[in-house]
């Protein structure tokens, strides 16, 4: 067994590069999906009620596909419309769109329950359309958003093994080349679960400290 | 699409319920019996406990997945795709769902467990008249929440071959090269069974969520 680490050792490059893409695909996913989730939370907020049910049917409706069979219809899907692109990009458009309905759904929750008094004074000291959420409501609601984005995150990174699914060159698709070539199925997949522990771990560590500010600046 | 093909996404769906099903069967009791081995802080288990629940909760389904089918052969356990299956998503869920126990234990009423203790209750039968019947209600939605994670999480069994939804999907596209309308098809067939499950949430919360807590 200890036979199968050093195998795994060898070929280290091939699991840091697996790695350095699936940390690129977390963050750059993480990043876009709260992007555009802050549209979609705007949507949701929006005094239109039929733009903000309309919105709702479609984050409820995503948050119920499993995100698998997003990737496939993405990866699949697109293409008939004429829109074609590699796996690599292909996953990262899956990702996004799965998580920027998780996202404005996070929002949304906080936004809700911001206190009226400061959107309020807001609007009574002259604050309205774009620096009125560019200055009093995004910020607060960042803030307190942010364990919650954490735990999407996480989230995030381990959906990312799914795209070893449509050969996405990531940190399990490197594990499961070293085990096919060498038959080290232990050692590799092993690496690689220790490899996501060590991810999240960050993560979490990173939510703790964005937490403290929070607690600071209240 | 034909009317055959839909067939085998049903044999599909049928198989993703049994596995999942299956899961949640094995996951919860297996949950509840690691929420309690840190909960009475029993020597040495207890830690090895908590690395574990710590650990799953950071392991995408398809890695361990890939892990069982491929690594447990090696130690010379015969292992099929389906018990692969299964134990891949029962590992998965005992981790989150010990969280949902835990989380009850800790927020359990202690002038109850003191009270039980001045009648001279032993502790088997304090977890089993005082603790259990309150703690199943409380944890009952969280515990209904998870189990719709796991369908969503389910595909990662696709991975080895098990004919699921997804893979009798990706198979009916590989057949007929017209991937997307068996795609868009098992697609329903999810969003059908987690609205299912949304609603049993729902119902349970009304019908059990509030009496535990108030108790």
């Amino acid at each position: 067994m200890s036979h199968g680490f050093e195998i795994v050792w060898e070929h280290s490059d091939r699991l840091v590069a697996g790695l350095v893409n699936t940390v690129v695909l977390s963050l750059l996913g993480a990043v876009l999906a709260l992007m555009f989730g802050c549209v979609v939370a705007m949507m949701l907020m929006a005094s239109n009620r039929v733009l903000a049910l309309a919105t709702q049917g479609v984050v409820d409706l995503m948050r119920c596909v499993p995100f698998l069979m997003l990737v496939y219809l993405v990866y699949y899907g697109l293409p008939q419309f004429g829109i074609d692109f590699d796996n690599w990009t292909a996953g990262l458009a899956a990702l996004v769109l799965y998580n920027t309905a998780y996202m404005a759904e996070i929002l949304r929750g906080i936004w809700k329950n911001l206190p009226r008094e400061t959107i309020e004074a807001a609007t009574a000291f002259g604050f309205q359309g774009r620096r009125l959420y560019t200055r009093i409501i995004f910020p607060q609601v960042f803030l307190a958003a942010g364990p919650m984005v954490g735990n999407q995150l996480i989230q995030i990174i381990k959906d990312t093994a799914f795209l070893t699914i449509i050969a996405v060159p990531e940190l399990t698709q490197a594990a499961s080349g070293i085990q096919a070539q060498y038959f080290v199925p232990f050692a590799a997949f092993i690496v690689a679960i220790f490899i996501y522990w060590a991810l999240c771990a960050l993560v979490e560590a990173g939510t703790f400290a964005v937490e403290r500010l929070a607690e600071v600046r209240r | 699409m034909t009317w055959n093909a839909f067939l085998s996404l049903l044999d599909g769906a049928g198989l993703t319920l049994l596995i999942s099903g299956a899961g949640i069967l094995i996951g919860v009791p297996l949950g509840f019996a690691l929420a309690l081995i840190r909960w009475a802080r029993v020597p040495v288990l207890a830690p090895i406990a908590a690395v574990y629940v710590s650990l799953l909760r950071s392991t995408p389904a398809v890695t361990l997945c890939l892990l069982i089918f491929f690594a447990v052969p090696t130690l010379g356990i015969e292992i099929g795709a389906w018990t692969a299956g299964i134990l891949t998503l029962a590992l998965v869920t005992a981790a989150f769902n010990s969280e949902i126990w835990r989380a009850g234990l800790l927020n359990f009423p202690a002038d109850q467990l003191e009270a039980a203790r001045a009648f001279g209750m032993p502790a088997g039968l304090r977890l089993r008249r005082i603790i259990f019947p309150q703690l199943w209600r409380v944890s009952l939605p969280g515990l209904v929440n998870e189990a719709t994670l796991l369908i969503k999480a389910s595909p990662a069994i696709a991975v080895i071959g098990v004919a699921e939804i997804t893979r009798a999907a990706t198979r009916i596209g590989a057949q007929t090269y017209e991937p997307l309308p068996p795609m868009l098809a098992a697609t329903g067939l999810y969003v059908a069974i987690i609205l299912v499950l949304v609603g049993l949430q729902r119902f349970v919360e009304k019908r059990y969520g509030r009496i535990g807590a108030q108790a």
